[in-house]
């Protein structure tokens, strides 16, 4: 369609529609009268309400008043323009006229699905019309800006998620930089032993995308490293990592660990964080057999090379007290480095994939559970590492106490759908409680009771699981546990207790079991918060990351070009984890395969005759796009850095910086509008 | 041809702007000299019914200086603009409502009652106030009422033109005077004076740094200050970034920092909220209580930001106040 050009001095022709959104609007708002009161509006040439405004008939109805009527403004009164304002700008483009002559009223979210009383939700309504329709006559035709986008991609996180999306990356060619935190991909999933519902080791199925991400030639695998800051946006993000110092030169490290071996201690001494605790390491150690780079560490808390505690840096001075039989043992490859510190890489990459994961919850908040009171009370990761065949019992489930336990019992929904702590469902903990009743049934033939609120299995092959593990000859128990306690008649081995009423025969029961494994839930890290605020992401109430809309954009943030995979989005299981991924890969490559982003021309630009050159606005600029022209003596904003924040615009005290699409007019019309008089 | 006629008049105001006009010094036997003055209370005697006498736009101008706040004060400017056809807002009180717009920060019973009982200076043990009107000898003189708030001239009349400052210079006040008898007029409600910033003719000006960010606010008495470098790289309050230029810098020249007298430029609606919105985006903490710590600096910001512009401003008042 030949575009629209206007005549000289052309009068403002709105054209105004209110949706029905079926009855999403039209039950809780009189889109008749809206319409009606609208058409008596200034500049108003066309007022309509109509079913479905999104639908091709809908946007048809608009194209065909733009060409019959002459229309040059069009507001729609409709859902949130995170939603449609692509789809009305595009059809009104279709139909010659400028995308951004187009408004979006919010009348769903901000008003029908918020509101009780028809009346007022109506009267609303009007007054947010009028706001559009007092503000679009101040719109200007604007044109959209093309930018280069950076085809680099960052992946933060080395989950099962982060590295199937690696991975998909990498094989389209892509250069991708993970990210992890740890000093070995792999994430939770390297925990497990086995998973459900086809009870395949976990390892098996992912060590061999691990050993490929640490070998991929496209991705950089930086483990023990974390993001410390963002700048830029979607196409051009400048993100800074912190590789913090694990003493041993990555490079030169040939994963053979005779430095372990050659450590002046000779047994394992230390708590060994991958196996929660429940094993030892030596202060020189390889995480786990398979980790991923294949490269050992050396904690300076520990290590007899270095003085005890922490700078105020964070950081630790050698003592170079130790014999150093480690060195020795290294000899040539020179790979141990006590001198390391924290070295920053700074990176361009053009689209980022958030895949920081989850913390299980922490059952010492539920204490009548006794987590951490009682030594045979576990969670369930640390029973996924005492079953597992690399885990520290080398598979074979015993307790504290040096004793194999004959009667478990299991506790779902330890901190999930609980008003104290957790109100959420942690999706996963009835699944991966069937299948530890099944593992500690085959490792030990204990008898195993399943503790259940309600018995939720869904997705493919999740209820024929639970079936199979049922007739295993399980005891499930339909009731919350409400106690843990010390079995009096036990002086010895630590019998504990575990009472709870069985809903199904409205029985209160009181089982002697040797050992309590706790279904805990999943929660958003604690640090969720700083990587929200560092990458500008939202998060739900919980402290999860927002997707842009749960059903149409569940990978987008409300940042372009930022994605979610895994639990920061939810907690979810592996096959959703690695589905999700495999999603937020394709998004990433959809900005990057297409070559250059388009920029909303929402930018700002300085009135050059009018800026003083106070400087005001320099450092206020998130992006770095303004700068001084030292020969003008004034402000100049780079247009293809700015991203329309309207830092610098609110800020400017001459008002000297204008915001395409936020000018002072069209915001202030817009507020005269909303508070204009509407018919009762 | 007769001279044109021009009336000077001053409502709420201190004289300063009165000054001014003296202050054309020998200039100002040219402007006698040009015009026909009809009325000037604080130079002639005239009286109010010579005034109400003339035909309606007989004069061609009035320059009303000061705020209003009393029912003659608005009388008045609603008889001279029906006797003109030109009102110059003339001066920061009569443009923006000026020092006395600071009242509307109180309610008109709080500042009678510390004015005529509270004030340490006051001496009145009988509580007098002054009466709206009262019997004496057969007589029954009337004293004007005072207004909720103060506003500005535009607040209450139609205004041509303004000419800030306070208060404006003589440089800026013949300017408009010329302008006006070389009938050189810009477009109706023009402030008569450049439309940028005053760091624009700010000497100080390349002394600032590009990334100034403020650590403390200080205040000009608690500081030696650098002569030539810029007031807010040494964290001195300047409302120069939101002030319309055209004084020649005069304070910063001075040694003083802008306090803001000519107003914000055109494209500005509240001077204050822009320059608090500029300072506090560059107050260097980020922790509120260590912003606040920043913040404590500035411990009138109402006086600082709004010294002259409060009547004039968004939010106008205390907002338990009536609008007039």
């Amino acid at each position: 369609m030949k575009p629209i050009v206007p005549k000289k001095h052309e009068p403002v022709r709105i054209g105004f529609y209110v949706c029905h959104c079926g009855t999403n609007i039209a039950g809780m708002v009189d889109v008749a009268a809206v319409a009606k009161y609208v058409a008596t509006l200034p500049n108003v040439a066309v007022s309509r309400h109509y079913k479905y405004m999104c639908s091709d008939p809908g946007q048809e109805l608009i194209q065909q008043d733009i060409r019959e009527n002459r229309l040059n403004r069009i507001v729609v009164e409709a859902c949130s323009p995170l939603l449609h304002e692509r789809t009305f700008r595009k059809a009104a483009e279709a139909a010659g006229l400028n995308p951004f002559q187009v408004q979006m009223v919010n009348t769903r979210e901000h008003n029908s699905w918020v509101h009780t009383d028809r009346t007022e939700a109506t009267r609303k309504a009007m007054a947010l019309a009028r706001a559009a329709i007092d503000r679009v006559p101040h719109h200007k035709a604007l044109e959209v800006k093309k930018v280069a986008i950076n085809p680099n991609v960052l992946i933060v996180g080395g989950g099962i998620a982060g590295i199937h999306a690696a991975l998909t990356l990498a094989r389209a060619g892509k250069m991708v930089y993970l990210v992890e935190r740890e000093a070995t991909i792999g994430g939770h999933m390297a925990k497990f032993d086995k998973t459900y519902p086809t009870l395949d080791c976990a390892m098996c199925v992912l060590s061999p995308k691990m050993a490929s991400a640490g070998s991929h030639e496209n991705i950089h695998l930086w483990s023990y490293s974390e993001v410390s800051k963002v700048d830029g946006y979607v196409g051009n993000f400048q993100v800074t990592v912190r590789r913090k110092p694990r003493y041993i030169i990555e490079d030169l490290c040939t994963g053979c660990q005779e430095c372990v071996d050659a450590c002046v201690y000779r047994e394992p001494k230390f708590a060994d964080e991958f196996n929660l605790g429940l094993g030892k390491r030596k202060p020189v150690f390889l995480p786990f057999p398979q980790a991923i780079p294949p490269v050992t560490m050396i904690d300076p808390e520990v290590c007899l090379n270095f003085k005890r505690g922490k700078n105020p840096d964070g950081s630790h001075t050698v003592s170079d007290k130790c014999k150093k039989t480690c060195v020795e043992a290294c000899g040539d490859r020179k790979a141990i480095d006590f001198r390391q510190t924290d070295e920053f890489k700074n990176i361009t990459v053009g689209t980022i994939i958030m895949a920081t994961g989850f913390k299980i919850f922490d059952a010492k908040r539920t204490p009548f559970y006794g987590y951490g009171i009682y030594p045979n009370v576990y969670n369930a990761l640390e029973v996924e590492r005492l079953i597992n065949a690399s885990g520290p019992t080398e598979g074979d489930l015993i307790l504290r106490n040096g004793q194999r336990p004959k009667k478990v019992a299991i506790v779902h929904c330890v901190g999930s759908r609980d008003e104290n702590t957790n109100r959420w469902c942690s999706r996963v903990c009835c699944l991966y409680s069937l299948k530890l009743a099944h593992l500690i049934k085959e490792h030990t033939d204990a008898e195993v009771y399943n503790f259940y609120i309600d018995m939720r299995t869904p997705g493919k092959g999740m209820e024929e699981f639970y079936n199979r593990i049922a007739e295993e000859g399980m005891h499930l128990i339909r009731g919350k546990v409400a106690d843990v306690y010390p079995d009096l008649d036990d002086g010895q081995t630590g019998r504990l207790v575990v009472q709870a009423e069985d809903t199904l025969t409205n029985k209160i029961l009181k089982i002697p079991v040797d050992m309590v494994v706790l279904g805990v839930g999943l929660e958003p890290h604690p640090d969720a918060e700083n990587l929200r605020r560092m990458f500008n992401l939202s998060c739900s109430a919980e402290g999860w990351f927002l997707e842009r809309h749960c059903k149409l954009a569940p990978v987008d943030t409300f940042t372009d070009g930022i994605f979610l995979a895994g639990c920061c989005q939810g907690p979810k299981d592996i096959p959703d984890s690695v589905a999700q991924a495999g999603a937020a890969a394709a998004e990433a490559m959809a900005l990057i395969d297409k070559g250059h982003i388009e920029q909303e021309p929402n930018t700002a630009y300085i009135l050059a005759d009018e800026c003083s050159g106070c400087k005001s606005c320099i450092p206020l600029c998130p992006y770095t796009a303004i700068s001084f022209d030292e020969t003008r003596e004034k402000a100049l904003i780079n247009e293809a850095l700015c991203k329309g924040c309207g830092t610098c615009v609110a800020s400017c005290p001459s008002g000297s910086i204008v915001q395409n699409l936020f000018e002072d007019e069209e915001i202030f019309s817009e507020i005269r509008g909303v508070l204009a008089p509407v018919p009762a | 041809m007769p001279k044109p006629k021009v009336a000077f008049y001053w409502c709420a105001s201190c004289g300063g702007c009165e000054e001014t006009v003296v202050d054309l010094a020998e200039d100002i036997l040219g402007v006698v000299e040009k015009v026909d003055i009809v009325l000037w209370p604080v130079a002639m005697d005239f009286k109010y019914k010579d005034l109400e006498a003339m035909p309606d736009k007989s004069i061609v101008a009035t320059l009303l200086n000061g705020a209003i706040r009393s029912t003659e004060q608005e009388e008045m400017a609603h008889l001279l603009r029906r006797k003109s056809r030109y009102v110059i807002a003339y001066g920061a009180c009569a443009h923006l409502g000026g020092i006395a717009g600071l009242a509307n920060q109180f309610p008109r019973e709080q500042i009678l009652k510390f004015n005529y009982e509270d004030a340490p200076s006051v001496v009145n043990e009988q509580k007098t106030r002054p009466q709206l009107s009262f019997a004496h000898n057969g007589h029954n003189p009337t004293l004007p009422a005072l207004h909720h708030v103060v506003r500005a001239l535009d607040q209450v009349v139609d205004v041509d033109y303004y000419v800030p400052g306070c208060p404006p210079t003589p440089k800026i006040t013949s300017a408009a005077v010329t302008a006006l008898l070389e009938n050189r007029l810009p477009p109706k409600g023009s402030v008569i004076a450049p439309d940028i910033a005053l760091c624009d003719e700010c000497p100080r000006k390349a002394s600032k740094p590009t990334n100034v960010s403020f650590t403390h606010f200080k205040r000009p008495h608690q500081m030696l200050m650098d002569p030539e470098k810029c007031f807010l790289a040494q964290g001195v309050v300047c409302m120069g970034p939101s002030t319309r230029s055209g004084c020649e810098a005069a304070c910063t020249c001075g040694g003083m920092p802008c306090t803001g007298c000519f107003g914000p430029t055109s494209r500005v609606r509240d001077q204050g909220l822009k320059i608090m919105s500029s300072l506090c985006a560059n107050v260097a903490p980020k922790e509120e209580a260590d912003i606040n710590k920043v913040l404590e600096g500035i411990p009138d910001p109402v006086g600082t930001f709004y010294r002259y512009g409060l009547a004039k401003s968004l939010v106008r008042r205390k907002v338990t106040l009536p609008v007039k």
